[in-house]
């Protein structure tokens, strides 16, 4: 009787505390993975503001702020199978060094790709008030017709005939046609990587800034120097930055 | 071995009030939305994530009511929906907004919003709770900003207290903020209309309310469906544009051409207090609504409804049966409602024009 009522208050005891120690189980995990996004122009990094480009089509042009949303991102395992960053959302804003590199704990194992998404999935943009990353207050957010801006970028150029010369994309819409959410799946330099628990590793992205006006859709400044609202138009520019992005290094710490 | 067991249980106890603690840092008041019998359920899931409870709603009622959510603290979301029009801008075809400037729209009455999987005139808006955030930000209604709005509720006492109470951790930021907000319009309902109370058998339509009925049922119920008094889609009622304020409604959010010219069909209940009608608020009275479905209608127009090709006839009696039949859409109880009332404490006054 007294084993017995020993083993009830034990169990009982574990029950209570197993939260708690799972819990502290969580949080005591440490990042194994670290990724970095490094935005150029002409292979060179990005300057804001100051810098003045050319691209393709020999149009000179300087940008002044670029912001754009990473989520849903995933690791492929060499055996194919697919490990996800839990509440994976980034805000990737060029102004904030912060922002740009992030690192998160993922299962070890040997993995060989690594996919995201560029934009906020469709349901977080039917899902009402969020926070974080994707709080409105980042200025990512559209009143009017709801949804997130999934890539921004601002700037201006002699070749536009906007006011003041602007370059202004604010790519969104994840509906239909208009859905310019794309899904990048880039394989990883020198794969499988081997993550540990005891390392970190980072993989570093270089994003090709300027393909936006050339690949694979021809987009010019002087003809298309501002794109504001979800349409045929986000949709080509959207095709041309999902082709930005490649790996450029992947380092273990 | 029973001073062992006796250890064991104190532990067990405290570990256990400990987790209670931790999960429940004050008690929450849960409240439900009432779905009235025989009604469909709600479309829109809106208290989903975001629990409705008698401290969330307080505090929307108090950002409601405040003028601290526009730049320069004149305009409340109540200045434009105000409680006796059902919340829509009384005699107004368009509302006021900061610096003498004017809406583009006439403001709708909120209720019922739990049915409503798309808000404003041209649905552009999938979610109660980011819907505030248009006329926070627009430049012609309350023309502030979420950083500045957050600024100014963080150095209010009387806010920091509310946010405390309605959401655990008493963060004051803007999902917060949206989701109180959201709690308050989305329990606005109006279902005790006189036409309600007909339909529970609590009261007698009069002679000329029963024959409007049946020219309601005849004429209008196809798109103005019962019981929301809106089948909630979007139509071409041909008014033809406005000139002088073009409009294109849903085609401006879908980007296809065949939703020039709709807009969400508005709800027929409380339409005695909501005038005027349509979207840039063109008509003044119930009579000039008949008379254009009547012999109004632009024919010419490719995406006018399909409804409407053919010519309504309804005659004179006809028309002021259907009137008297429309009177017994306003929601008294709605409107005369203390719990939606300006909060006895708050700073401006809610008729601001």
């Amino acid at each position: 009787m007294r084993i017995r009522v020993r083993n009830i208050v034990l169990y009982a005891l574990f029950c209570t505390c197993a939260p708690f120690i799972i819990n502290a189980q969580l949080n005591k995990s440490k990042p194994t993975i670290k990724i970095t996004f490094i935005n150029t122009i002409n292979q060179q990094p990005l300057v804001l503001a100051t810098e003045q480009y050319t691209n393709c089509h020999n149009e000179t042009f300087s940008i002044s702020k670029l912001k754009y949303y990473i989520s849903n991102i995933s690791l492929q395992n060499i055996g194919k199978n697919n490990t996800s960053e839990r509440n994976s959302y980034h805000l990737i804003n060029e102004e904030d060094s912060l922002s740009k590199s992030f690192s998160f704990f993922i299962r070890p194992d040997q993995y060989e790709a690594i996919s995201f998404l560029i934009g906020v999935d469709s349901i977080k943009n039917v899902s009402g008030a969020q926070t974080d990353a994707l709080d409105p207050l980042n200025g990512m957010f559209w009143t009017w017709n709801t949804g997130y801006i999934m890539f921004k970028m601002e700037g201006t150029s002699p070749q536009s005939k906007k006011i003041n010369n602007k370059i202004e994309y604010h790519i969104g819409g994840f509906g239909g046609i208009n859905n310019v959410l794309r899904t990048i799946k880039l394989n990883l330099v020198k794969a499988p990587i081997i993550i540990t628990e005891q390392t970190l590793t980072e993989i570093l992205i270089q994003v090709d800034v300027d393909k936006i006006w050339n690949n694979p859709n021809r987009l010019t400044i002087t003809q298309t120097p501002v794109c504001t609202t979800p349409g045929t138009l986000a949709a080509s520019i959207a095709d041309n930055y999902a082709t930005a992005f490649k790996i450029s290094k992947v380092i273990s710490y | 071995m029973k001073i062992k067991i006796t250890i064991l249980l104190l532990i067990f106890v405290v570990v256990t009030t400990a987790f209670i603690n931790k999960n429940n840092l004050h008690k929450l008041t849960y409240l439900k939305l009432t779905i009235p019998k025989g009604w469909p359920k709600p479309t829109a899931n809106i208290f989903a994530n975001n629990a409705l409870t008698e401290e969330g709603f307080q505090l929307g009622r108090q950002l409601f009511y405040d003028g601290i959510l526009s730049k320069d603290g004149n305009f409340s979301c109540a200045g434009c929906h105000q409680q006796f029009a059902a919340f829509a801008s009384f005699d107004h075809d368009f509302s006021h907004g900061f610096n003498n400037s004017f809406t583009t729209r006439n403001a709708p009455g909120l209720f019922n919003i739990a049915w409503q999987k798309e808000l404003h005139w041209d649905g552009g808006i999938n979610h109660i709770e980011v819907q505030a955030l248009t006329p926070i930000t627009a430049l012609n209604e309350m023309a502030e900003t979420l950083p500045s709005i957050l600024q100014k509720l963080k150095a209010d006492t009387s806010y920091i207290r509310l946010f405390k109470n309605a959401f655990n951790d008493g963060t004051i930021n803007s999902q917060h903020l949206l989701k109180a907000l959201a709690q308050f319009t989305g329990s606005i309902q109006s279902y005790n209309t006189k036409y309600d109370k007909v339909k529970r058998g609590e009261a007698a339509f009069t002679i000329s309310e029963a024959m409007g009925y049946k020219t309601f049922i005849a004429n209008c119920n196809n798109c103005h469906k019962e019981p929301l008094f809106t089948d909630l889609s979007f139509r071409n009622n041909g008014i033809g544009i406005n000139v002088k304020a073009p409009d294109y409604g849903r085609m401006g959010i879908t980007g296809i051409a065949s939703d020039s010219l709709k807009f969400k069909v508005p709800s027929l209940r409380n339409c005695t207090v909501t005038f005027p009608y349509m979207h840039d608020g063109r008509m003044y009275s119930l009579g000039k609504v008949i008379d254009h479905y009547r012999n109004g209608i632009d024919t010419t127009q490719s995406t006018l409804d399909r409804f409407l090709r053919k010519r309504i006839v309804i005659s004179d009696q006809e028309k002021v049966d259907l009137i008297s039949f429309l009177m017994t859409l306003k929601d008294e109880a709605l409107i005369k409602d203390p719990r939606f009332q300006q909060p006895a404490n708050s700073r401006i006054l809610p008729s601001h024009q």
